[in-house]
């Protein structure tokens, strides 16, 4: 019955056409540099490549590229989702004005945030200054770089959360709370594991943000080799080296990193969405 | 909204009372209190400083260092740069993004999904990798590089790689704001004004784009702010050369490592003022079209299924 109805529907034209431009355009601007990218990096072989990736240099950005966006998305999903619950379900003065102002990581380039954040952070910067006397260092060191990622991959996080929660069931909580559960209860036992999913997808979006990033590190980081130095500054380095080699090898491991990543994420975003019924 | 539960809960008084031993609305006051001193804590040390900074840094040796620093040659140079190449990156990626999207949305096709990921994918790579691919193809070592060199032809430490680099790592932006926009929208508009005898041109001209304006301006807006900022990509490839290949955050990047502080963050206000105009704009096109919110994607890939 469907298909007969659709079969007396008018075909819209263009098929051929816009599936040629989009899959040309594709290839030529994305899809073939990024094959480019891994014929060279395997092209002067395994043990070659072997042997750049475990160089202890190399070891050491990838660990802090890796490590500091771990720490980063952890903490955005911690601080992340108390900013989504209070713009989700509390009303205070400016709150339209906060909300827009989670997408400043968005709009704001990467070099502007990394001067920012670098001169909000030295030693004698607003922050840095009163982190100073309790041994906090934060500029010019590793932990520096986490704060960077912080900043960016923040949105990630908040966006991905709020919908799901202004979609919870408040019926269930009301449930809870009318069988005597506290507040703290009805958080851990109803809405947490109803959130999980959509945790996990924010995590790694916010993680797959962080860890490729450049822009608004390098200022801050101070970029030692073995300590504060990023697997992309790394590349950099390679590249204005001649290294062709070395820089396409640490790029071709943070790609297939990447691209597990991204396709688990597209996992997660069906499973979020089965698990909220589809709602 | 907290409080229903707690007059439920108020009606069985005695008991609730006597095992929580507290006032329990009280409770929730306090906890509102402190979760929204958390949110806006933490937004202050990681939003609103950096943003404030920005200005006061540039403002910091008074408004003539500032103005001296926006009206330099070099400054200039690099603004029309970076309005040059975002005036090519966002139109190409402007139009992929509506024929994708036409692809995507008006057709039902296998890999259908893939093409959607395979879309997606300058996402999931890091601005230096893009930039980097480039070099591999168009460098003096790269594919073409002999080619190029023998033809006197630059690409790359050119602007052409600078607005290469650009459409990769803004590709998806306009592409993945249309899609949602254009499936909720479905396809009886065109398909009655196919049956009336109108032609596949005037179908897209008169029905489907006014259908998706908002879409394609939000779209647009997003792909612009990106196209401006980007640094790493453009990084790689630029070559550093001032006057010629210098975007305004490689500007910014130059100035700030001269320790020239005060014009490096002039510069940088300039960019900051982009991004506040990039987010009233974002907000009055979802205050326009509500359903450009946040959770348009999770609602996309839902519709997908």
């Amino acid at each position: 019955m469907v298909s007969s109805r659709a079969r007396r529907r008018p075909v819209i034209p263009g098929f051929g056409l816009t599936l040629g431009y989009t899959m040309v355009y594709l290839s030529l601007l994305v899809l073939i540099p990024l094959s480019a990218t891994f014929i060279r990096s395997f092209g002067s072989g395994w043990e070659h490549f072997w042997v750049v990736v475990t160089a202890p240099r190399v070891m050491a950005s990838l660990r802090l590229s890796f490590g500091a966006a771990l720490l980063a998305a952890a903490v955005n999903a911690a601080f992340g989702l108390v900013i989504a619950w209070v713009l989700v379900r509390y009303s205070f003065p400016f709150k339209r004005l906060l909300d827009a102002m989670v997408d400043l990581p968005f709009a704001l380039p990467t070099a502007v945030a990394g001067i920012a954040l670098t001169a909000l952070y030295a030693p004698n910067g607003w922050l840095g200054r009163s982190l100073q006397p309790l041994g906090i260092r934060v500029a010019f060191t590793p932990l520096g770089v986490v704060v960077a990622l912080i900043f960016i991959s923040l949105p990630f996080v908040v966006r991905t959360l709020q919908p799901v929660l202004e979609e919870l069931d408040k019926d269930v909580e009301q449930a809870a709370a009318t069988l005597g559960a506290s507040e703290w209860q009805t958080f851990v036992r109803v809405i947490l594991p109803a959130l999980w999913p959509a945790l996990l997808t924010a995590f790694a979006l916010a993680f797959a943000r962080a860890v490729g990033e450049y822009g608004s590190v390098i200022f801050i980081a101070g970029n030692m080799p073995m300590k504060s130095e990023i697997a992309p500054l790394l590349i950099i380095t390679k590249l204005e080296q001649y290294d062709y080699a070395g820089a396409t090898a640490i790029a071709a491991v943070m790609l297939i990193l990447s691209f597990t990543l991204m396709l688990s994420i597209n996992a997660l975003q069906s499973w979020t969405l089965t698990r909220n019924g589809g709602a | 909204m907290m409080e229903s539960p707690t007059v439920l809960r108020d009606y069985n008084a005695p008991a609730a009372r006597s095992l929580r031993e507290r006032d329990p609305a009280r409770g929730v006051r306090w906890g509102r209190f402190a979760l929204i001193a958390v949110a806006l804590t933490f937004m202050a040390a990681f939003l609103f400083l950096p943003l404030l900074v920005v200005f006061t840094q540039a403002l910091a040796k008074g408004a003539g260092a500032y103005l001296a620093a926006v009206s330099d040659p070099m400054a200039w140079a690099a603004i029309k740069l970076t309005l040059m190449v975002a005036a090519i990156a966002v139109p190409m990626n402007l139009v992929f993004g509506v024929v994708s999207a036409w692809t995507i949305t008006k057709f039902q096709f296998r890999g259908k999904s893939t093409l959607i990921t395979l879309i997606d994918l300058p996402f999931a790579v890091s601005p230096v990798i893009a930039g980097l691919t480039y070099i591999l193809i168009f460098g003096a070592h790269g594919w073409f590089g002999a080619y190029l060199q023998a033809h006197d032809i630059r690409i790359v430490f050119a602007v052409p790689g600078i607005v290469l680099a650009t459409i990769f790592v803004t590709f998806p932006f306009v592409a993945r704001e249309l899609i949602p926009v254009m499936q909720a929208q479905g396809k009886d508009d065109e398909e009655t004004a196919l049956s009336l005898g109108a032609n596949g041109w005037q179908v897209f001209w008169h029905v489907t784009l006014p259908n998706i304006r908002w879409g394609l301006l939000y779209g647009v807006l997003l792909c612009n702010a990106r196209a401006m900022g980007e640094f790493g990509a453009v990084s790689v490839v630029s070559g550093h050369i001032r006057g010629l290949t210098n975007t305004m955050p490689l500007h910014v990047e130059i100035l700030y490592n001269e320790y020239n502080y005060a014009a490096a963050f002039a510069v940088a206000s300039l960019l900051a003022l982009l991004a506040l105009l990039t987010l009233a704009g974002k907000s009055f096109l979802e205050w326009r079209q509500p359903e450009l919110r946040h959770g348009a994607r999770l609602k996309r890939r839902n519709s997908e299924k």
